[in-house]
């Protein structure tokens, strides 16, 4: 990691997407940008903005609707050594690519012996609200988690963003990049510079002694949230972003609930066979043996994501579910419902920072 | 469609010591193979030679192929190294992907050898991936693309066989058809047999050659190389072949009653590897023949004299 910008701006998630590309494009020739519509207009919500007109067509590029094939052709292209990023608007059409990232994107550098390398990104974005439904709503991380050969990482923040989307380009393994799309118009201080935030290395958002709080992906956000209506209630909470979820830092995870023995992994996705199971196993094989620990997972509703507003709310998990889990984790009143006005979610405010 | 006339001697020679080593490789492997010395599904290509070779013949020494779960004969005809390729279906550590790939997943970069894939199609677009990567390079470098005719009816090549004709890229797509996919003839898996007009609807030449003639297939892909390099974008060659052996292991299947065994014989009765065997002087033939014997000896030596990888190898090369 290079030296901290000594005077910080603040940049908007997507401008540290664009930005995080476009450098990296500067400075490798192989680097190159291919997806249906990275070169149109709207360019994938405007974190592809400008890198035709800088770069040309060769090094961005729209493809047919064929997720599957153009999987392969990012595979095959690293494999002759160049570097590219596939976009996906949605993370849902990452379902049509599961037989490349899986079966070969994974397994490629492992199953020739080591003589092949696979250093391509694949970028795809979370949808949540304005009725986006069943199959625009999804965080699929559990999927790629279970595979060895991947690398999934999914920042909460501009700043993560631009560092990890940039390790990424230079990791020389298939990295799936997770972005959500309510984080885009968040800001946190970015260096203006190049550098990169390695993987396997969690975020401590928040220094804390009663109870050790995971959030993953937008979820970091929200718990932070109800990190704040918790200590309104004299709770103090130690808030943890995984930032890269395989490879998992459970070291800094097993470090904090060892010292508060209460651990909550919310999910921006379902819990049944999710990361926070995984979480959850691990510090329990760790941790269970030394003592009472108490674990509980949040994530979505069991069920499938509803466009309805009033069903859509109660399908995530939000600050007030997540404060009133918590609460009653280290002993609070049962019955405890925040403010509604100060509970909203942390994307209905003017969110800055962490960084 | 006639056949070409046969060419020189020396062509000749070359021909068949490339279809015959095959060939006799894959006897070889089916010898072993019940001793369990070799424990790695295998998929010969005998009586499939002829595609492989003559395909490989038209290409240069710098380009690349791309083949399938079935690729012995791929892997030989682009130079793969013989002596890895048994080590590696022994499961040794000299093998070309250290023992980790086994027969399906032969791979062999420097002789430019992409790689082989189990999963039936899937070499396909990571074969357009690694053509679109050359072209880039600019260096008149492509790539030949294997696949099956069960891998024809796969989505992923389809959409690969539309991006590689749009980009124009340096690809010749070759279908080995041998009218089987696993136990299933062809007549239970396609409506209509018309896979060479069906690629034609993509914008690139395509051609059917039903002979299994190698010197047919050897001319069409001299040509099909040619176009390709000169930028015309990707060629797509459709040829009838015969496996003649079951789908995977050494014996033959024709009591299974999925197939009949006069369509074998009507391609044994043109072999091209008896053929080319034909039209060489019979001590050109036996040295030719001698050479090959006394090299599978070798690599066979070699692979059962070679170590099994270190246990610590279990957790190399996850990434990279």
């Amino acid at each position: 990691m290079s030296t901290p910008d000594p005077k910080p701006r603040s940049l908007r998630y997507v401008d540290a997407l664009r930005e995080a590309v476009a450098q990296e494009m500067r400075r490798d020739p192989e680097v190159f940008v291919f997806g249906l519509d990275v070169d149109d207009h709207r360019a994938i919500q405007g974190s592809t903005q400008g890198l035709l007109e800088e770069f040309g067509a060769d090094r961005c590029f729209t493809t047919p609707l064929s997720e599957d094939a153009m999987t392969g052709v990012a595979i095959g292209a690293a494999m002759a050594g160049m570097r590219p990023i596939h976009v996906h608007i949605r993370m849902d059409f990452l379902m049509l690519c599961m037989n490349q990232l899986v079966n070969m994107a994974a397994k490629a550098h492992y199953m020739y012996g080591g003589s092949v390398k696979v250093p391509m990104v694949v970028r795809s974005m979370i949808g949540k609200s304005w009725g986006q439904g069943a199959q625009h709503s999804q965080g699929l991380h559990a999927m790629f988690m279970h595979v060895p050969g991947l690398k999934v990482v999914a920042p909460s923040n501009a700043y993560d963003a631009k560092g990890c989307l940039i390790a990424a380009i230079r990791d020389d393994n298939p990295v799936i990049f997770m972005e959500h799309r309510l984080l885009y118009p968040t800001e946190a201080e970015v260096p203006e510079e190049d550098f990169t935030v390695p993987f396997g290395k969690a975020r401590q958002m928040l220094r804390g002694t009663d109870i050790t709080i995971v959030g993953i992906s937008n979820m970091a956000q929200e718990c932070l949230r109800a990190a704040s209506l918790l200590a309104d209630l004299g709770v103090s909470v130690d808030l943890i972003d995984p930032v890269s979820l395989l490879p998992l830092d459970m070291e800094t995870i097993l470090a904090s609930a060892r010292r508060t023995r209460r651990l909550l992994v919310v999910d921006n996705a379902w819990v049944s066979a999710g990361a926070g199971g995984e979480i959850a196993a691990q510090a329990a094989e760790h941790l269970g043996g030394e003592g009472p620990l108490t674990v509980r997972r949040l994530g979505f509703a069991p069920t499938t994501c509803p466009t309805t507003p009033t069903l859509e709310a109660a399908f995530y998990p939000n600050p007030t579910s997540i404060a009133q889990a918590a609460y009653r984790m280290v002993g609070g009143d049962p019955a405890w419902t925040p403010d509604p006005a100060q509970a909203q979610l942390a994307y209905q405010q003017v969110f800055k920072g962490p960084f | 469609m006639a056949s070409p006339e046969p060419t020189d001697q020396e062509t000749i020679a070359r021909l068949y010591r490339g279809i015959a080593r095959i060939r006799r490789v894959e006897e070889r492997v089916a010898a072993i193979y019940p001793t369990d010395k070799i424990k790695s599904p295998i998929h010969l290509s005998i009586g499939q030679e002829a595609v492989a070779v003559g395909i490989c013949e038209a290409l240069r020494a710098d380009d690349t192929v791309s083949g399938t779960y079935r690729g012995h004969a791929t892997y030989l005809a682009k130079g793969g190294d013989l002596n890895a390729m048994l080590a590696e279906m022994y499961g040794k550590v000299s093998g070309c992907a250290r023992g980790k790939g086994g027969s399906m997943h032969l791979v062999g970069l420097e002789q430019g050898i992409l790689g082989c894939s189990a999963v039936v199609g899937s070499n396909v677009p990571v074969a357009a991936g690694y053509a679109l990567a050359l072209k880039r390079r600019g260096r008149g470098q492509m790539v030949a693309c294997f696949y099956g005719d069960g891998a024809s009816e796969e989505g992923g090549v389809y959409e690969t066989l539309n991006f590689a004709a749009l980009h124009k890229l340096p690809i010749l797509f070759v279908c080995e058809n041998n009218f089987l996919a696993i136990h299933e003839p062809l007549n239970r898996r396609w409506a209509a047999d018309r896979l060479t007009e069906r690629v034609a609807t993509f914008g690139m030449p395509a051609q059917r050659i039903t002979s299994g003639d190698i010197f047919e297939i050897r001319t069409a892909a001299a040509e099909a190389v040619a176009a390709i390099r000169a930028g015309a974008g990707p060629v797509f060659l459709e040829c009838h072949t015969y496996r003649w052996r079951e789908h995977v292991g050494p014996a033959e299947d024709y009591a299974a009653g999925y197939r009949d065994r006069a369509d074998l014989e009507a391609w044994q009765a043109k072999d091209q590897v008896a053929r080319l065997a034909a039209l060489l002087p019979e001590d050109a033939r036996q040295t030719i023949d001698a050479a090959i014997a006394a090299e599978i000896d070798a690599a066979v030596r070699f692979a059962e004299d070679s170590p099994f990888p270190a246990l610590e190898e279990l957790y190399d090369h996850v990434y990279a």
